[in-house]
């Protein structure tokens, strides 16, 4: 009888030893004569349970986590081989409640797949969307966009399809698409998976988009700290090029498109459109001014699409299943599904796609299971470095972009980064503005300074130096920066400032509550 | 590396990316994967084959963190400060890397490797670890250190 196992290739997994795991499982499987064949797949997304070993049984895949080296002798004593009991078994992997309760569209494959191969990629609805938009003409491709409601899942939530439809308007001898994988916020990690554990979705989603709009070469931006999505990336291109998925004549059709990584180099600015246009050109990550819009005059002075890689590996399902299908998940004007991570201070951190609407406190206790040190959860920040803290009053608001920015928060790429109360949200504002002004490209004063300068002012009002003074100007500090800011990073940097000064004055050493609301 | 081999080392390079559109920024990391570090003698061949000013060349050096200009310790160690390790308590392991940095360990932050739900994370080499505490880092510096 043959077996089959998976273990993940994940750079999660990998940092809590898969890689060693699977190679243990090797040698004990050989010393016992048996025969297994190893799957390295994605993760699951359940990271408290990584290193996470799946057998396959006649009832399903059954999971064994988290699993170390040490393990696997008594694993395979126990038969775990044919899904036997043990104390690390969590029985069948799609029943575990974690997973069985998500809505995973964007992340159908996620784990699921071998991420290299397209045998598993076409069996499970791969390339299903691509077929359909060569079927259509570019503009019921934009259509099936524009219906499904989808919007850019990097942070600003842009209508994807207007952004499409402005690019296909354009007319010139080379358009671009551009995938923006420069992921720097902390407490996201879902472009990062989706490289490295599904990278086919990208190639298709961002092939459609080339359809759609008469690009006809394309590039993927990687932050240089996520290798293993490089290196992943680079295959997966090639494979589909020899494939015919990419290069000339996209599966005999008419369309070209040549798909190329570029690997970024640590600057955090990157992650905004425009400076990483700037990068990809070879400069210095330097914003450029808007207008014009890049849909316009992007890469090389040429009409760009440019999307996060979710947006992207959003598009194949839209395409596939259509755009009413897509819209009819969430609520409000936030349609479709979100892959929220769940990060940090969190007893079951992981990856959970959910249709929009669900709230803060559901994601924190259903799936979380409350803080990993077991201690009172005291602020959550939404939306990466750049998002607000968001305080207990606010945890039932549902997740959706405009709920959000009605009580002054961001959902952001998603990301969720919890804190118990040992947090002091003064030295966090301070870490925002610190690292602000380490990241900030330098073009407009604002930002540039005015993240020096917020340093000094959070500073001086811990330390309880004429604080009424301090807290006005630390406000129009922040007024400034928010309104005369060239990009997002000097323009959002006063959202966890702000935020942190008026739900958590009593860190800053004021009383409650703060006289003045933002 | 000797000297006259880098200086070797970089005119290849430079020559393989010379036609690329925006291929600057590939070059800078292909020089550092080969040499470990971007030397200064090589920004004037740079600006030279690439057609730009030292300049412009040595702007993008040093604008982006990865780029180094210096060389480096045989391991290097970044541990990540940004806010999901904080709350995992990141700074304690920031303030531990630091003590442990010598002429052969360079320790640098990072922001973010993207293991979030597993945190403290670090990089060491070109290999990264989650849930590091002081003995997982005591042991994994330990294990570098003896192979380099």
């Amino acid at each position: 009888m043959s077996i089959t196992m998976y273990v993940p290739r994940d750079s999660a997994a990998l940092a809590l030893g898969a890689d060693e795991v699977a190679s243990a499982i090797t040698l004990e499987a050989q010393q016992r004569g048996l025969t297994v064949n190893l799957v390295r797949n994605g993760s699951r997304g359940m990271f408290w349970l990584e290193p996470l070993v799946e057998v396959v049984t006649d009832a399903g895949r059954v999971a064994y986590g988290p699993v170390t080296p040490e393990d696997v002798a008594g694993l395979f004593e126990a038969r775990f081989q044919a899904g036997s009991e043990h104390p690390l078994r969590h029985g069948l992997t799609d029943e575990i409640a974690y997973l069985r309760d998500q809505e995973r569209l964007t992340f159908a494959r996620m784990g699921v797949t071998d991420p290299l191969s397209l045998a598993d990629f076409e069996a499970l609805e791969g390339f299903a969307g691509l077929r359909r938009a060569l079927a259509l003409s570019a503009q019921e491709v934009v259509q099936q966009v524009l219906d499904s409601g989808l919007r850019g899942r990097g942070g600003a939530a842009f209508p994807a399809g207007i952004k499409w439809r402005t690019v296909a308007a354009a007319q010139a001898s080379q358009k671009y698409v551009v995938c923006n994988a420069d992921e720097g916020d902390s407490g996201t990690y879902s472009d990062r998976m989706t490289m490295e554990g599904d990278p086919f979705v990208l190639i298709e989603g961002m092939t459609i988009a080339a359809i759609a709009t008469g690009a006809t070469q394309g590039y993927v931006y990687i932050r240089s700290e996520y290798p293993y999505a490089i290196a992943t990336m680079r295959e997966a291109i090639d494979l589909a090029t020899a494939a015919g998925f990419l290069g000339k004549r996209i599966l005999g059709s008419e369309h070209s498109f040549h798909l190329e990584v570029r690997k970024a180099a640590g600057a955090y600015v990157c992650g905004e459109e425009t400076a990483m246009l700037e990068s990809i050109e070879g400069k210095r990550g330097v914003v450029r001014a808007k207008p014009p819009i890049p849909a316009l005059k992007g890469l090389f002075g040429q009409p760009t699409v440019i999307n996060n890689v979710i947006t992207f590996a959003s598009v194949p399902i839209i395409l596939a299943r259509g755009g009413a299908f897509y819209k009819n998940y969430g609520v409000g004007r936030s349609h479709g599904t979100l892959p929220i991570q769940l990060t940090g201070n969190v007893k079951y951190g992981g990856l959970i796609e959910k249709a929009f609407g669900i709230t803060l406190r559901q994601l924190m206790y259903d799936y979380g299971g409350g803080s990993a040190s077991g201690r009172p959860i005291k602020a959550v920040q939404v939306g990466g470095p750049l998002g607000s803290y968001v305080p207990e009053a606010h945890w039932d608001v549902p997740l959706d972009y405009e709920a959000y920015a009605a009580v002054g928060a961001t959902v952001g790429h998603g990301g969720i980064v919890v804190h118990d109360d040992t947090a002091d949200l003064s030295k966090l504002a301070r870490y925002a503005m610190e690292f602000c002004a380490i990241e900030s490209c330098g073009k407009c004063t604002p930002c540039r300074i005015g993240s020096t300068r917020g340093v000094e002012v959070i500073d001086r009002l811990t330390s309880g130096t004429n604080q009424p003074q301090q807290v006005k100007l630390l406000r129009d500090l922040c007024d400034t920066m928010l309104h005369g800011s060239l990009c997002a990073l000097g323009g959002m940097t006063p959202n966890p400032v702000i935020s942190a000064l008026n739900y958590y004055p009593e860190d800053f050493g004021l009383a409650l509550p703060v006289a003045k609301a933002a | 590396m000797a000297t006259e081999t880098i200086h070797h080392t970089v005119e290849v390079l430079v020559a393989a990316k010379k036609e690329m559109q925006g291929g600057l920024l590939p070059l800078l990391h292909d020089i550092q994967d080969a040499v470990g570090y971007i030397p200064y003698e090589s920004v004037g061949l740079i600006a030279q084959e690439l057609n730009l000013s030292r300049a412009e060349v040595h702007g993008v050096i040093t604008f982006y963190h990865h780029f180094r200009s210096e060389p480096v310790a045989r391991t290097v160690v970044q541990v990540c400060r940004a806010e999901a390790c904080q709350s995992m308590g990141s700074e304690h392991l920031w303030a531990h890397a630091c003590s442990a940095a010598d002429s052969h360990l360079t320790v640098e932050p990072v922001y973010c490797l993207g293991l979030c739900s597993s945190s403290p994370a670090m990089a060491l080499n070109d290999k990264v670890h989650a849930r590091v505490d002081r003995k997982k880092f005591d042991r994994l510096v330990a294990i570098a250190r003896s192979a380099a």
